[in-house]
């Protein structure tokens, strides 16, 4: 398949099941929202060290948001329910507790209720206050700068963590450039996030390792100056591959991110260094989520 | 399917007690069924036939026309289903409610809501002493639910309350919110003395500048959060509190009853 002059491979993307969750961020501005949701999904970008993969879905308006104030909605996945409730709870305490005039909110109705702000009352110290309403549990905490809102808990869910598709360009200011349209419209798709630094990644990893106690190393058959020195999946003109790993609470909502963020380096196309789309294909040793490339741009 | 409807033929001389005359205890009884069931009065029982005329058969929703101040125990232990009342309601409206509705287009007595678990209960005229409160001797009142009045209530109002929403729109009696443990008690109007007399924890909602104790102490002006959220909740209510212009988050807080654990507050609309 070829798009624009870029090559869609054929081939597919792992992708593996994970817990998820959404929180609403608000505050007096969208400024200090962002800056505390910054905050929270810091340090998140690969469930291999940080815990969890966390990032901004979405800016909300005014009317969006439970108390009517300018909001951030973000995503957290972890590998399991308990790492998921330890990962929000500590980063709620540590980034949005703190964060001037915020206050935090359930993202999910449904799902499994995990706590969010429940057991950061006791910060309280006796002087919390618990607000029930229409059957949604609320925690007011005296801070010093008046009052933190908090509701009890939030909904996790089962997940998909690690759609993902590479882009092979001829040079890499040309690949971030790709990516970073790419980005620009995955970013507009709901119920998704792109959890690396600004949404890219371009240390893209292998399964295993020759040493022992290393899980995952670099993927050497897409590193441009391994091309004569290992088995390489790239061609001579490539010189720059950067990848785009993408966290959806459904298979469905990472296809959707998928088609627009190849959509969006396919309209860059050759005529700007654009020459393959691949993927990160693990011969299905990584996960059962498996993303067809051609499938997703037919 | 109709109503359920029982209008009043005349008023007994004696009180009433309504408690059968709930959806789950009517289940599956045919009309002569109903009409044959016994309610205490005075000291007798009568049969229903005998003090309502009864017609349609749709039990989980009731209404009781030509209603009057001696029919107590309205909706006791509701547990689902719509009950209407036309006229006043006598004491112990709603006791124990578990969920489902209330409505009285009139006047309600003693101790109505005592003890709700659920549900909503409205009334249009005033409401008496012990609004939402506990039996005498009994430590928990309200548990849960709202309770809307659009007149004014009596003395009392959400005494051993536990959880849930008090909300009135006219003025309340002395002693609004006694022994309160938690919930929320809104009153548009005026309150009377010793307002959150003993209270543990809970809020107190005001429109107006209470009278307050010397066991309640100044925390000074806020803009707090949570009071948009708790607005916005009244909105499906047909009410007074349904209306966007009478919201506010600028409040006076007050801390109290020192004279207890102090952890209740009285929140004062700041114009």
């Amino acid at each position: 398949m070829i798009i624009n002059g870029v090559t869609i491979d054929a081939t597919f993307a792992e992708a593996f099941p994970m817990k998820a969750t959404r929180a609403i961020i608000t505050a007096q501005n969208e400024k200090w929202a962002m800056i505390s949701a910054q905050a929270m999904t810091g340090f998140a970008t690969s469930v291999i060290a940080c815990g969890c993969e966390a990032g901004i879905e979405r800016v909300l308006d005014p009317s969006e948001t439970p108390d009517g104030r300018p909001g951030v909605s973000i995503m957290i996945f972890a590998m399991g329910g308990k790492g998921l409730a330890k990962q929000l709870e500590t980063r709620a305490g540590q980034c949005v507790l703190t964060s001037p005039t915020s206050a935090l909110f359930a993202g999910i109705d449904g799902g499994t209720r995990i706590a969010l702000g429940k057991n950061l009352r006791y910060f309280g110290d006796g002087f919390q206050v618990s607000k029930l309403i229409d059957g949604k549990r609320y925690w007011r905490i005296p801070v010093m700068d008046g009052e933190f809102l908090t509701e009890a808990t939030t909904g996790q869910v089962d997940a998909v963590g690690g759609g993902n598709f590479l882009v092979l360009a001829e040079s890499q200011p040309q690949a971030l450039t790709a990516c970073e349209a790419a980005i620009e419209e995955m970013r507009k798709m709901p119920n998704v996030i792109m959890p690396f630094p600004g949404g890219v990644v371009r240390s893209g990893s292998k399964v295993g390792s020759k040493y022992k106690s290393l899980g995952a190393s670099t993927n050497d058959a897409f590193c441009p100056t391994l091309k004569g020195a290992t088995k390489t999946d790239l061609s001579p003109e490539i010189e720059s591959v950067m990848e785009i790993v993408i966290d959806g609470l459904t298979k469905e909502d990472i296809d959707k991110a998928m088609r627009v963020g190849i959509q969006a380096v396919c309209d860059l196309g050759a005529a700007n260094g654009i020459k393959r789309i691949s993927a990160g294909n693990y011969g299905g040793k990584l996960g059962p989520f498996h993303f067809h490339l051609q499938e997703i741009m037919a | 399917m109709s109503a359920l409807t029982l209008t009043l033929k005349h008023r007994p001389d004696q009180r009433v007690d309504m408690s059968p005359l709930v959806p789950h205890l009517l289940e599956g009884l045919e009309p002569v069924q109903i009409a044959a069931l016994e309610l205490q009065t005075g000291k007798r029982k009568v049969r229903v036939d005998e003090l309502f005329t009864i017609s349609g058969s749709d039990i989980q929703t009731i209404v009781i026309k030509n209603s009057f101040s001696k029919l107590d125990f309205i909706g006791k232990e509701l547990q689902g289903g719509s009950i209407k009342v036309e006229g006043d309601a006598g004491a112990y409206l709603g006791f124990g409610i578990k969920s489902g509705e209330i409505e009285v287009d009139g006047n309600s007595g003693l101790y109505t809501g005592c003890e709700m678990k659920k549900g909503f209960i409205k009334i249009t005229g005033n409401a008496g002493d012990f609004l939402g409160g506990a039996l005498p001797g009994n430590k928990m009142g309200m548990k849960g639910g709202t309770i809307l009045v659009k007149g004014n209530v009596g003395e009392r109002a959400g005494d051993h309350m536990r959880r849930g929403n008090i909300l009135i729109e006219g003025n309340a009696g002395d002693y609004c919110g006694s022994r309160m443990t938690a919930g929320t008690i809104a009153v548009m109007g005026q309150t009377g003395r010793f307002l959150g007399y003993a209270m543990r924890r809970g809020t107190l909602l005001l429109w107006n500048q209470p009278q307050l104790s010397a066991s309640f102490n100044d925390c000074g002006a806020h803009t707090l959060a949570f009071l948009p959220i708790l607005f916005a909740s009244f909105k499906k209510l047909n009410s007074k509190f349904a209306d966007a212009s009478v919201a506010f988050n600028r409040v006076q807080r007050y801390a109290g009853d020192m004279s207890e654990i102090g952890r209740g507050e009285v929140l004062v609309k700041l114009p």
